[in-house]
């Protein structure tokens, strides 16, 4: 089988176009109207790059290319179709790795072309071919890391082992060392670059093993924005420049996103990648143990269900507040529910999301967009907590650390200095939890023995049902 | 050699600005479909893997590019999929109705 060529002018002319398209369609995503017809232009962009590389005349057989997009379009069709909402995050680790592995073998099969045909790499090759390599396959074995932890196959808390560090930064020498010693010498050395291969990609393990469960939005920020880098490099090494301008898009995007999360969390990101954050439960030291035994002394009001749909349907605002643990019960539609019911009772009903609510950036709007509840009503940090002094009742849904009162006034914990949303300034707080357990973080919640609270045990998805029931016979 | 150098670093710097740009006005609301469909556009390393697949070297050279390629389609395919699945969620909503 053979394709017609076209000349390697009208191909740059087709990247060129392509890079715009993707350009314009990172742009229409800055709003919900436009958004859809953004990932579309973006999604046409990506076609002709890839037609037009089909008749770029360096391809001289076709068999591998058909077989390998066969058989990767089917895997990320299904993939994508059947994925829930709320393993979104995990799916997108993955779709991440992948491009990560494919950078990284790219960059190392540039790599294997210098040796076979016995050329000295030159400096700038060098680089570039390492740098690719090296981010691709962290990204590769870290993604998956990140997946396996979100997914729950590996453990969710921060793994951790004497000598942690001390091993990781001898792996992460041992790499510059290769890296240093393959540029130099310029002469390809198989044997060494597969050495240096195999140490990124434990490197990509270890460095996400660290990490908590409740950072992988950071995580994942970072490892989007790690491909986009390896790609970028890629195309130094293919002298692409489709792929330099996409790698470096992705590249600012992830890193704006990191940046992002971080300040949501009041945590430099080196706190996150190297704190171990979520490790043990903290608190067990002499001064937490007290403050624990002085709030177990205080004790919990709980409140009926009967009562709660009392006090929901006679508020004038209500502001809803969720967390991951909504996610996890599946609880969106019975809130939406509950919702609408108020809203039929002409109480005014907002939600108020926290940044690191779910385990992506922007993760919880998602869910919630799944229930149809209008993102209207959904109110970033900044927008909703000079709101909360008017609203009568706070209602929190499987939320914890991001409404722990703690992060403002108790410099020994943990989370001290990470903005939360200001729920203690409500008339009345309810709280909807499964349990006396504490959040992601393992740190006691006083928010739950203010006078003005209430809670609500049960399985969110299940106490929320009962509310609404509840609320229409009010 | 530094010429071409020059060229793809004056692009790449080009390129991070407009990536400021453009993502910094990307509310939050939409940083989850921001994070999947930039994840699709990295794909594009898809076609990195299609220039060394198609040039046939011996086997090792083409398993690599095989595996490279459906690494590269699984993250295009699925990326712009699953980021247009969420943004059917989010348009044509209007407030207090769907």
């Amino acid at each position: 089988m053979s394709l017609p060529h076209l000349p390697p002018n009208v191909i740059r002319s087709v990247y060129l176009l392509a890079s715009v398209l993707f350009i314009i369609g990172i742009k229409q995503l800055s709003s919900p109207k436009s958004a859809r017809n953004g990932n579309l232009l973006a999604s046409v962009g990506m076609l002709l790059a890839i037609v037009a590389t089909l008749l770029d005349r360096q391809i001289l057989s076709y068999g591998t290319i058909a077989a390998g997009i066969v058989l990767g379009g089917l895997i990320g069709t299904v993939a994508a179709s059947r994925v829930a909402m709320t393993a979104m995050p995990q799916m997108v680790a993955l779709f991440n790795g992948s491009g990560g592995g494919a950078a990284a073998i790219v960059s190392s099969l540039e790599y294997l072309r210098f040796a076979r045909a016995g050329l000295p790499v030159p400096p700038v090759s060098g680089v570039t071919i390492l740098l690719g390599a090296l981010i691709g396959a962290i990204s590769f074995t870290g993604s998956i890391v990140a997946f396996g932890k979100l997914q729950g196959l590996v453990t969710e808390r921060a793994v951790t082992y004497p000598l942690q560090k001390p091993i990781n930064f001898i792996l992460f020498l041992a790499i510059v060392a290769a890296s240093a010693w393959l540029v130099v010498t310029g002469q390809p050395d198989v044997m060494v670059y597969a050495w240096f291969a195999a140490a990124a990609l434990l490197f990509g393990v270890m460095f996400v093993i660290p990490i908590g469960g409740g950072d992988m939005p950071v995580v994942i920020s970072l490892l989007n924005s790690f491909t986009g880098l390896a790609t970028a490099a890629t195309g130094f090494s293919l002298h692409n420049h489709v792929l330099i301008i996409s790698g470096t898009l992705v590249g600012a995007s992830g890193t704006l996103l990191t940046y992002l999360m971080c300040k949501a969390m009041n945590r430099p990101i080196t706190n996150v990648l190297f704190g171990a954050f979520g490790a043990v439960v903290k608190g067990t030291g002499a001064a937490g143990a007290a403050r624990a035994g002085a709030m177990a002394g205080k004790g919990v009001r709980e409140v009926s269900v009967e009562d709660t749909a009392t006090i929901l349907a006679y508020a004038r605002s209500v502001i809803v507040i969720p967390g991951y643990g909504l996610a996890v019960a599946q609880a969106q539609h019975s809130v939406r529910e509950l919702a609408d019911v108020l809203k039929s009772r002409g109480v005014d009903v907002k939600y108020a999301i926290h940044p690191v609510a779910g385990r992506m950036p922007g993760h919880m709007n998602v869910l919630l967009a799944e229930a149809n509840v209008p993102y209207q009503e959904l109110y970033d940090l900044d927008a909703i907590n000079p709101e909360f002094e008017r609203a009568d009742v706070a209602l929190i849904i499987g939320a914890n650390d991001v409404v722990n009162p703690a992060a403002r006034n108790d410099p020994s914990s943990p989370i001290y200095g990470m903005p939360i949303l200001d729920a203690d300034k409500a008339k009345h707080i309810i709280i909807l939890k499964r349990s006396m357990k504490p959040g992601f973080a393992g740190i006691e919640n006083e928010l739950f023995y203010n006078p003005k609270a209430m809670m609500l045990f049960g399985d969110a998805k299940d106490t929320a049902s009962k509310v609404v029931h509840a609320v229409k016979t009010v | 050699m530094i010429e071409q150098l020059l060229t793809d670093l004056t692009i790449l710097v080009l390129a991070i600005f407009i990536g400021y740009e453009i993502i910094s006005k990307v509310p939050v609301i939409l940083h989850t479909p921001l994070m999947s469909g930039t994840n699709a556009i990295h794909g594009i390393v898809l076609v990195g893997a299609m220039l060394v697949a198609g040039t046939p070297e011996g086997p090792l050279v083409t398993a690599l590019g095989f595996v490279a390629v459906v690494l590269g389609t699984i993250n295009v395919v699925g990326g712009f999929l699953v980021t247009d699945r969420m943004l059917r969620m989010f348009a044509g909503k209007t407030p207090g109705g769907r």
